[in-house]
């Protein structure tokens, strides 16, 4: 890895942080109408907490799936950053992706996982990644050479600008801690669905 | 775009259907493999106007297609029965509720002739669920008749913003073989 900016800490070296701050300091980095896709769950809760972007898509359902929407996006406008934004517990469910991703290589896409190692909207119950799993050393297996954890909030920024410079893709995974979230995602999933084309297609809501 | 819309003397189902893919501006391909859909595969994997990937689960490949779509490229999953059946939850919770005119395409295995227990007993699980989300769905069984229902179920899907299911029966693509 020639950048020093994806050092090798361990999950365990990780600072644990807080979701809803991780999210509005990713946020507050998004100056060039980049997209974000929220996965379900507390995640996209945060995401809507941190001011309700056009380019945002909140998950209603499809629990897994915010990485493999975001490529997707990031395949039709591959001239826009993208971010997918999702749970531990979600990627466990689609482990896959990560390989599609490196297989098709998309530079302009960046997946952030929070991982607290639990699947704290159903009641906290403890995931994979609580006791053997690594998502990281899963992500570089996958092909995902540009994998590191975030040691702290510094790193976590410092991070999002290497992503943002569109040398991906990146994969970026933050210990997080089980406070509740900052918000409520409003739930009407097409007014998501138009709202987001609406920002990211020059104001259509139809392809 | 020709008008023709009985397709053209000695055309395959798998080159009509790459013609009116393209006639509808239809460019990404998700797909995971099928021995029926093998000859559509390697057809689009042949060309560059399609991007063609394969993604791990038929899940997976919709999530992608769906995101390419917002983000103004159209594309479709190509599957097996027993793929489309892992579907029911993306389609409950993504695709019917945010109105995704969502393409697929999917080979019919386990009915007419199939001796794989397995695909026999989820075959009868197919339409039950496009049934029961209102997605709308054909199974093309005539070579003269691929390219009116394909054309049809995509200008539909996308003007009615709403998924399609074009179903490619056995009596399309196995007459004359001796087994799937």
């Amino acid at each position: 890895m020639q950048d020093s900016i994806l050092i090798s800490t361990s999950r365990d070296a990780a600072k644990v942080m807080n979701r809803s701050d991780l999210t509005r300091r990713l946020v507050a980095r998004l100056k060039n109408e980049e997209a974000v896709v929220g996965g379900i769950g507390h995640t996209h809760f945060d995401l809507w907490a941190a001011g309700q972007r056009p380019q945002n898509f909140y998950m209603l359902g499809s629990m897994g799936l915010a990485a493999p929407i975001a490529l997707g996006v990031a395949m039709a406008q591959p001239r826009r950053q993208v971010f997918a934004l999702e749970g531990d517990g979600s990627l466990l469910m689609q482990l896959g992706a990560l390989g599609t991703i490196a297989a098709v290589n998309p530079k302009n896409l960046a997946v952030i996982v929070w991982d607290n190692g639990a699947y704290q909207i159903t009641g906290a119950q403890p995931t994979m990644t609580s006791t053997n799993v690594d998502l990281v050393a899963i992500a570089r297996g996958a092909g995902l050479a540009r994998s590191t954890w975030a040691k702290d909030e510094a790193h976590f920024e410092a991070l999002v600008d290497f992503a943002l410079k569109g040398d991906g893709p990146v994969f970026i995974c933050a210990r997080t801690d089980h406070q509740p979230p900052a918000g409520t995602t409003e739930r009407d999933a097409n007014k998501i669905r138009t709202r987001f084309m609406e920002g990211v297609l020059d104001g259509k809501s139809r392809a | 775009m020709a008008e023709e819309m009985a397709g053209r003397a000695g055309e395959s189902w798998d080159e009509i259907v790459v013609r009116v893919l393209k006639g509808n501006e239809v460019k990404l391909v998700a797909y995971v493999p099928d021995k029926v859909l093998a000859p559509l595969i390697k057809r689009m994997q042949a060309d560059s106007w399609f991007t063609v990937i394969s993604p791990a689960r038929e899940e997976e490949a919709v999530g992608i297609v769906t995101g390419a779509y917002m983000a103004g490229l159209r594309g479709i999953v190509l599957m097996q029965t027993s793929g489309f059946t892992t579907l029911a939850n993306v389609l409950a919770s993504l695709t019917v509720p945010c109105q995704i005119p969502l393409l697929m395409m999917i080979s019919e295995r386990g009915t007419i002739g199939d001796h794989q227990l397995g695909q026999a007993i989820v075959c009868r699980t197919m339409r039950p669920i496009l049934e029961t989300l209102g997605i709308e769905h054909f199974a093309i069984q005539r070579p003269e008749d691929v390219e009116f229902v394909t054309d049809r179920m995509i200008k539909q899907a996308y003007s009615t913003q709403a998924a399609a299911a074009m179903i490619l029966s056995p009596l399309l693509t196995s007459r004359g073989k001796k087994s799937y």
